[in-house]
């Protein structure tokens, strides 16, 4: 039998190896799984994870589905670091498509060179609201800001839903619960002609490289890593963890609240009910699998991109069940979180039974 | 006599070291015997060999005539040995019998196990009330519990690891009258500790390791300390000098700070004041959990009072936290070493960053530079300052802490038991950087448990004792009985 032996410190080796070792994972049970099915699993994982890879325009879509997962994740993995947990990006996502929306709608069908920059603001401090929500609880009532942030995805998702149905609603829309088309200049620009591709995709490649910076070179980062490891230490050094609540809950929502503006002004072109479609809790696997590490999240923000869009592609072609993209991306997650043990432990074989065991 | 321990040849190695090479020692019965030792000399893998936390790669033990290799604790302590850690494992918030309890295979804190817990304390002179609980104890009581909990497994041996550390000397003096009548009974007790005197006073025979090797065994009352600390350290010590007096002006004063108790079990400050003029080095004695961690916040920023609580040349800064203090040229060790005054799992060269004050870039590659200079100039052995603080031995830890706060070059440095856990060598390349830093004209305030320390380094000398701080007194005049009496003050 193996034993698990903590390690003098944790390897570095195997906090590199272990996403890895959880994809090779993921794709064996995923390979097991499809045979199961009586599907031939070379065809169905290719169609997953090469077939997206060879066109222009399944590069085009890895961009589009990647964009809002690298925004996110980079938010939250600063707070995870922390130890501050913020689950309810989904909400503050939802939160941002509206605010920033909403600003589009207002001085429809006007527009101009501002109106693009100003939505991003009105997302940014939309989802930065929904944020401060359990920012607020948990710095002045102790709430545990998990429960109350997932709750309010929610609240958020009825929110939207609610002014679709009223307020914003297209007059020409014949009762569907749906905005009017953003007018151009609320538009992202796209990257490239004919495709969904969009200018989000640099901001969120930006915005991943200046966290990274952020959190390795300025004492923003180091305070991050301290209360996340060591909350006494932190104190030591003068981090108010109030302060810092604050600070990680403002920036993962303002970040989440930009997806939601991006994927509004992007893909999607208008606010309608089904704008959230899980981003903000796939960009938590995201965050875990990069380790947290914002460059990372770039390479995993794409890889989890492929596992929608192959998903997608498998589903058409060969009728697999509409699940297999959340299987995929729970099996990940299973698996990192599994083979994360060994960064701590290594393995060793048991030479005897301890006695009294 | 058949002795009741005899341990012949025992090593075991880790990966690296030999941490107990080829030890062997016989206890006899009602003997108390001495294992004497630096920090990593071996004394805790050889008690713990002995008590069935680890095991032997070689050599046998023998227990009252059989052979004698246990597996577990549970093994060991049926058999007939029974330990006291230096760090209890009591619960606070449940009382003394159901503390016993948890620990008796089977038993339940009713009537009949809190009468056995109060004859057995009558017994022995350890006063203990079944049903009080255990937060409401100081050190000493609760190092009771451990006891009892000990002796109602009726135990042949009993090792007793560093009892004196958390005790006031009163304290102590009573624990000798229990331990003496114990051996009475012909019960052996294996004493760990390194504080030289009390082995003299109390130790019929004494093991002393060096570097995991046996280098001595003889009676330690016909040795000096003085020999004793030779012995046990390999070289020839020079005792502490403590730094000339050269009093300045007032650089930190404490002006009537109280504060409000942190939890059920926190200390609420009262009133304290002390002034610290440059040049001196003051103490603060008392039996932990005597508002030490309070005060210590306190003096950190990590809790805020009334600004003019605490000022340091004269500036009000009872109201800042911790960075803004560090400008103002404050530097600080607080107790606990992995967690508080260290990122366990962060690099040396992280940690120098707690003590950073720049609001904004953090220079690594210079504060790498500085955690190697650390490193060199306080002798701190570590392969590279790239490896994570956890990684280093206690006194090591406590080396690079210390370095780093006075590589600061601080005007004011305040230190909890700065030399805690931290080998003889280290203790006084520690004593010499304080006493060097208070010659060039910085004020420090030593916060320490250790008597003998404050009475080595210290001009004055405070007591805390229930959250009031006593006046401090010239350290010339000041008599360890004295000291012990004001600081077992709240527990009479």
């Amino acid at each position: 039998m193996f034993n698990l032996v903590p390690r003098r410190e944790p390897s570095w080796l195997m906090s590199v190896a272990t996403p890895v070792l959880a994809l090779a994972a993921t794709i064996a049970a995923g390979y097991v799984m499809f045979a199961a099915l009586g599907k031939d699993p070379v065809q169905a994982l290719g169609l997953i994870f090469i077939s997206p890879l060879t066109s222009m325009r399944g590069l085009s879509e890895l961009t589009v589905k990647a964009t809002p997962l690298i925004l996110i994740a980079t938010g939250l993995a600063i707070g995870f670091r922390a130890g501050i947990w913020n689950i309810g990006a989904e909400g503050q996502y939802t939160l941002g498509a509206l605010c920033g929306g909403a600003v589009a709608l207002y001085v429809h069908p006007g527009g101009g060179l501002w109106l693009l920059p100003l939505m991003c603001l009105a997302g940014i401090l939309g989802g930065m609201a929904w944020a401060a929500i359990p920012a607020l609880l948990r710095t002045r009532f102790n709430a545990n800001e998990i429960l109350v942030s997932l709750m309010l995805v929610y609240v958020a998702g009825l929110l939207l839903s609610l002014m679709v149905h009223g307020p914003l609603r297209d007059p020409q829309s014949f009762g569907f619960p749906e905005s009017k088309l953003f007018q151009a200049e609320a538009q992202l620009p796209l990257l490239v002609k004919g495709l969904r591709a969009h200018a989000g995709f640099i901001v969120a490649l930006v915005v991943a490289v200046g966290a990274a910076i952020l959190m390795a070179g300025y004492r923003f980062g180091f305070a991050v890593r301290t209360l996340g490891e060591a909350p006494r230490a932190a104190r030591f050094a003068g981090v108010s963890e109030n302060a810092m609540v604050w600070r990680c809950f403002l920036i993962s929502g303002g970040l989440a609240g930009l997806a939601g503006l991006f994927e509004a002004a992007g893909p999607v072109g208008q606010l309608v009910p089904a704008l959230p479609t899980g981003y903000g809790f796939t960009a938590i696997i995201v965050a875990f699998l990069a380790r947290l590490n914002a460059l990372g999240i770039i390479v995993a923000g794409l890889l989890l991109a492929l596992t929608y869009i192959g998903g997608e592609r498998a589903q058409v072609a060969m009728s697999l069940p509409s699940a297999t993209t959340s299987v995929f991306q729970g099996l990940l997650l299973f698996f990192l979180l599994a083979a994360d043990v060994l960064v701590r432990y290594r393995l060793a074989w048991r030479r005897r039974l301890p006695a009294g065991a | 006599m058949e002795a009741r321990l005899k341990i012949d040849g025992v090593s075991r190695a880790f990966p690296g070291v030999k941490a107990v090479d080829d030890v062997s020692l016989a206890v006899a019965p009602g003997e108390i015997h001495a294992l004497l030792g630096e920090n990593g000399a071996g004394k805790s893998t050889l008690v713990k060999i002995i008590y069935g936390v680890l095991q032997a790669d070689s050599g046998r033990m023998v227990f009252d005539g059989t052979p004698f290799r246990p597996q577990s604790p549970a093994e060991a302590r049926q058999r007939g040995v029974g330990m006291v850690f230096q760090h209890f494992s009591v619960f606070e918030a449940l009382s003394v019998a159901e503390n016993v309890a948890l620990a008796l295979p089977g038993a339940v804190a009713n009537t009949a196990l809190a009468d056995r817990i109060v004859s057995v304390s009558r017994t022995y002179g350890l006063d203990l009330d079944p049903s009080r609980l255990v937060g409401t104890l100081s050190a000493g009581e609760r190092q009771r519990i451990e006891i009892v909990r000990c002796l109602l497994q009726d135990p042949r041996l009993i090792i007793m690891d560093e009892p004196t550390s958390v005790l006031t000397p009163g304290e102590a003096t009573r624990l000798f009258e229990t331990l003496r009548t114990l051996a009475g009974e012909g019960r052996s007790i294996l004493y760990i500790s390194h504080k030289l005197e009390e082995i003299r006073a109390l130790c019929g025979a004494a093991t002393i390791l060096r570097g995991g090797r046996l280098v001595a065994q003889c009676d330690p009352r016909q040795e000096t300390a003085q020999r004793l600390a030779e012995l046990m350290i390999g070289e020839t010590l020079t005792p502490p000098v403590r730094a000339d007096e050269r009093r300045g002006e007032v650089r930190l004063a404490i002006n009537d700070l109280s504060l409000p108790a942190n939890g059920p079990f926190g200390v609420a400050l009262t009133d304290i004041s002390l002034d610290v003029h440059g040049g001196e080095i003051v103490g603060i004695a008392g039996v932990a959990g005597n508002g030490q961690d309070e005060l210590m916040e306190a003096l950190i920023g990590e809790r805020r009072t009334r600004p003019i609580a605490v000022t340091v040349d004269g500036e009000a800064v009872g109201h800042v936290g911790p960075m803004a203090r560090r400008r103002r040229g404050l530097a600080f060790v607080p107790e606990e070493r992995l967690g508080h005054g260290a990122v366990p799992s962060a690099s040396l060269t992280e940690n120098m960053a707690l003590a950073e004050t720049s609001r904004r870039r953090i220079n690594w590659r210079e504060l790498r530079r500085a955690a190697e200079a650390v490193v060199v100039r306080f002798g701190v052995k570590t392969p590279s300052v790239a490896k994570p603080a956890q990684s280093l031995s206690g006194g090591n830890l406590q080396k690079f802490i210390v370095g780093r706060e006075i590589s600061k070059a601080p005007v004011v440095f305040i230190a909890a038991q700065p030399t805690w856990g931290v080998d003889a060598g280290a203790a006084a390349l520690i004593h010499a950087e304080i006493a060097e830093l208070a010659r060039n004209g910085s004020a420090v305030l030593l916060i320490s448990q250790d008597l003998d320390e404050l009475f080595a380094v210290c001009h004055r000398i405070a007591v805390i004792s229930g959250g009031r701080l006593s006046a401090a007194r010239s350290s010339g005049v000041l008599t360890a009985e004295a000291l012990g009496r004001a600081m077992g003050a709240a527990h009479v």
